[in-house]
């Protein structure tokens, strides 16, 4: 009992340091790519006003924090990403569902949405400024257009692929379609559901900034183009650097998400 | 005795967009009340469509299915349907599985649900009963499935080859299992098997099937002594009496 109980605690341990390994590696590597960034821009190695330094980096997120300005940008770019990947995700799973539940319709808007899915839809941008104005609407609305056809695709196999013999099982117990689709189809798709938001969450990003690359006097988006249109890659970096923080945020929200939804793994 | 089940010249042909096939030709027999009826037939000859015919899945070409008194025409509370894997849904506890017909059914009382946990608990799966399918055994989750057709009360249950994704050994016990579930709970029972000697020791009734289109080539009463368990029957003199004859029939 002893011995197993050290074996386990062994066991453990090894996981343990596994683990503080990894961790190191992964800071080690940050740590080390900033260092040599800031030395070689010192040594004038590299040109910092093409390359910037993490120094002029944080310089200028502090400017950008004092003056306030930083926040205006940041909750502009969140809400356009978070509103273009909730009215995404909602609608695609939503036409999916549609799609799933008539296979006439699948059939029918089958080659649309191949179509669709291959466009660049950048290529949309004139027209969605002229539609919906140079606003937040037209880069909510790039947002969405960009992921709701993913999630389209995504789902919509999700849900075809359950198990044949389930739904029949099902249907020997009487089930109706809403029964079969809320007790089974829903449920084993669900990891697909998780994927898919996850991929979702990047796809936002890219139609937030997209959209504002095109139009917007506000945003993260907005910063990059005008810091590089000026000339200021202190500033290009700046907000890159705090659009990878958001954007790992949101991923991990969702990571949590998934965690309490999909307990029986 | 008492038919429950009769089918009359019950055929089937599935329409393709290349073909049509006659899975099933020209059935009759029928099944009394608490009899065990096992079918054995060849790979691909139209078992499993015979029982998704009874269980009301499908429809026959021609032909008619009566239960109780009345036509099959559509999934009955009377039967329940044991498919070849235990399709337990991985995201549900042991106990919402077998819960799940009494959810499809809306029967969820207070009496169905003591009902199922009576079950559960006089199968031996009590402590299991919060696991998920993943934490059980191949043949503990085959139990779960069998007990998961009994929470809706079928009278007639409907096995398709329910022991054919379990190893040897634990299939020998896991018949037992069943076997004693289903005498206890004093059910009719169809089983599909391709296992002949799985059949002789189970059934009352052996009815063997052709190829495809199949029909019936004959009709066996066993007469093994009906108080021995499926594992003791294998060792009965008659047994390989039946063996022989049922194979040479197969293999004719
Ligand atoms: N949905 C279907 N559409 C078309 N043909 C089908 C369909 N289901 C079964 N068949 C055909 O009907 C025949 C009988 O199939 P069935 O599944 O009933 O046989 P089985 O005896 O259960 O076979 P097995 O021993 O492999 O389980 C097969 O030739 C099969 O190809
Ligand atoms: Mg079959």
């Amino acid at each position: 009992m002893k011995r197993q109980l050290t074996e386990h605690q062994k066991y453990l341990d090894k996981l343990k340091k596994d683990k503080a390994i990894v961790i190191f590696f992964r800071i080690a590597i940050l740590v080390i790519f900033l260092a040599v960034w800031e030395l070689l821009a010192d040594l004038k190695v590299i040109d910092s006003f093409l390359f910037s330094s993490p120094s002029r980096v944080l310089v200028t997120l502090f400017n950008l924090h004092s003056s306030g300005e930083l926040y205006s940008h940041i909750f502009t770019t969140i809400f356009e990403t978070l509103a273009g990947f909730f009215i995404a995700s909602i609608l695609g799973v939503l036409i999916a569902v549609v799609l799933w539940w008539s296979e006439k319709l699948r059939k029918i808007f089958e080659p649309y949405i191949v179509v669709l899915n291959s466009l660049p839809k950048i290529a949309l941008g004139p027209m969605i400024i002229i539609w919906f104005g140079a606003g937040m609407k037209a880069i909510i609305f790039m947002a969405v257009i960009i992921t709701v056809i993913v999630t389209i695709i995504n789902m919509l196999s999700g849900f075809i692929e359950t198990d044949e013999n389930k739904i029949l099982l099902l249907k020997s117990m009487g089930a109706t379609k809403s029964q079969i689709f809320l007790k089974l189809v829903l449920p084993s798709a669900l990891p697909t559901m998780i994927s898919t938001l996850k991929i979702n969450v990047g796809m936002s990003w890219i139609g937030s900034i997209m959209g504002e690359y095109l139009v917007s006097k506000r945003g993260l988006g907005y910063l990059i183009v005008y810091g590089g249109q000026v000339f200021k890659l202190d500033l290009v970096m700046a907000s890159t650097v705090v659009l990878c923080v958001l954007a790992a945020i949101m991923y991990l929200v969702v990571s949590i998400v998934e965690r309490t939804l999909i307990k029986w793994k | 005795m008492n038919k429950i089940l009769t089918l009359e010249n019950v055929t089937l042909s599935y329409q393709t967009k290349t073909s049509e096939t006659k899975a099933v030709s020209n059935l009759n027999f029928s099944v009394s009340e608490g009899e065990f009826v096992a079918m054995i037939g060849p790979s691909g000859c139209g078992k499993t469509s015979i029982l998704s015919l009874i269980a009301g899945l499908i429809k026959p070409s021609s032909g008619k299915i009566t239960m109780f008194g009345s036509e099959v025409i559509e999934p009955s509370k009377r039967t329940g349907y044991m498919l070849q894997k235990d399709h337990l849904f991985p995201w549900r506890n042991i106990e919402n599985n077998v819960f799940l017909p009494l959810e499809i059914k809306k029967n969820k009382t207070e009496e169905n649900l003591a009902y199922s946990k009576g079950l559960i608990e006089k199968y031996g799966l009590r402590e299991f009963s919060k696991y998920y399918p993943k934490q059980l055994s191949g043949g503990m989750r085959q139990r779960v499935a069998l007990i998961r057709t009994l929470s809706q009360k079928p009278d007639i249950l409907l096995l398709d080859e329910p022991f054919s994704a379990l190893d040897y050994q634990t299939r020998l016990s896991v018949c037992d299992d069943v076997y004693k579930i289903i005498k206890s709970e004093k059910k009719t029972a169809i089983l599909v098997t391709h296992d002949i000697s799985e059949a002789i020791s189970l059934a009352d009734t052996v009815l063997v099937l052709s190829k495809r289109p199949a029909t019936i080539l004959d009709s066996c009463e066993m007469d093994i002594d009906k108080s021995l368990t499926p594992l003791k029957r294998r060792e009965h003199p008659a047994f390989s009496k039946w063996f022989e004859k049922l194979w040479k029939e197969l293999n004719l």
